[in-house]
């Protein structure tokens, strides 16, 4: 039993690992507040592709504190690869309903929201 | 260990089998819950796509102080579920404990501070249902509201309300695992109940990480 708690040890998560990736999240969330500060739409003299870039900076730092969190804290890149699919296959899912669901109201006659207050 | 025999379901061949399908079980159920919160999020893409300025000036209101410290404080209560599930997973009575109650202890930092934000929003008449005037008009210039300005606290507080609520589940799941943990109910060969509670708070702690940014971010660079 030794042997094997010796070979988890050196093939599973580590205490230091976890405070890296501690760090790695602290940070992420400092660079995620400072980049909202900065406005795209004024650096680019461009609203439409500043906003984008505004939010894409957001959404990139979110996605990969989320994967740290996955991949390590959550086990996933241990795990089989049977979990890896089903993880996987969530994040497909809510891509498709969010496209799909906006592909309908960007292309629709937008009188629907006369409708909302 | 006395407790380890009776852990394992008869209808396993043997604990790696079980934790394998314990493992895929639980996680079947985050994604069920990516489900849940994932009809929100779209709400939430549909309404800002519509009403992208009312939505920034909305966020505008909200006090990103606050929010920071909270995700901090909420990546801190991962680190210490992280901590408490390698401390079960060696067996370490007293650590499981430990850390299971600076889990407990970050989490309720959170919604203590949750409380002083919503009450933040009372004071300010910002509760959709409640406040009709104060999401109309502005109480001190007494300017209209942008249409789609209370679709925004509306969601606000649905999906503020909905992590809060998964997190007041969560602690009493942790006080209990810190109980058990003491009692010697984990070890090396068995410390299941403690790694699937820890995937629930990961993954509560990752619905807040996308919920940070697009609740109080989106207003940050003042241009609106």
């Amino acid at each position: 039993m030794d042997a094997t708690t010796h070979h988890e040890e050196h093939h599973g998560p580590t205490v230091k690992m976890y405070f890296a990736i501690f760090f790695a999240l602290a940070i992420l969330t400092v660079a995620t507040v400072l980049a909202a500060k900065v406005d795209f739409s004024q650096v680019l003299n461009n609203e439409s592709v500043g906003s984008l870039v505004n939010n894409a900076v957001a959404l990139g730092i979110a996605c990969t504190k989320a994967s740290l969190v996955i991949l390590f804290f959550m086990h996933v890149k241990y795990e089989s690869k049977l979990v890896g699919l089903a993880v996987v296959a969530s994040v497909i899912w809510l891509a498709f309903l969010v496209l799909i669901t906006m592909s309908d109201y960007l292309t629709r006659a937008s009188d629907w929201h006369l409708f909302v207050r | 260990m006395s407790s380890l025999a009776s852990s394992l379901q008869h209808h396993f061949a043997d604990f790696k089998q079980q934790k394998e399908s314990v493992v895929l079980g639980m996680w079947s159920f985050l994604i069920q819950e990516v489900m849940f919160f994932g009809g929100l999020f779209a709400t939430y893409t549909v309404f800002r796509s519509q009403y992208s300025h009312a939505f920034a000036e909305a966020s505008g209101l909200l006090n990103v102080n606050l929010g920071g410290v909270n995700t901090i404080v909420l990546i801190c209560s991962s680190l210490t579920m992280a901590m408490a599930v390698h401390a079960a997973s060696k067996g370490n009575r007293g650590g499981i404990a430990f850390w299971l109650l600076l889990t407990i202890l970050f989490g309720s930092v959170f919604l203590g501070v949750k409380v002083v934000e919503y009450k933040e929003k009372w004071d300010h008449g910002l509760i959709p249902g409640i406040h009709d005037e104060g999401l109309r008009f502005d109480h001190v210039t007494h300017q209209p509201r942008p249409t789609g300005f209370w679709l925004y606290f509306a969601l606000y507080f649905a999906m503020t309300g909905l992590h809060a609520t998964h997190m007041i589940i969560g602690l009493p799941i942790l006080a209990t695992l810190a109980i058990n943990g003491l009692r010697g109910k984990y070890g090396p060969e068995y410390y299941t109940p403690v790694e699937m509670t820890g995937l629930y708070w990961h993954f509560v702690d990752i619905v807040w990480i996308f919920l940070f940014p697009l609740l109080y971010l989106i207003g940050a660079h003042g241009a609106h």
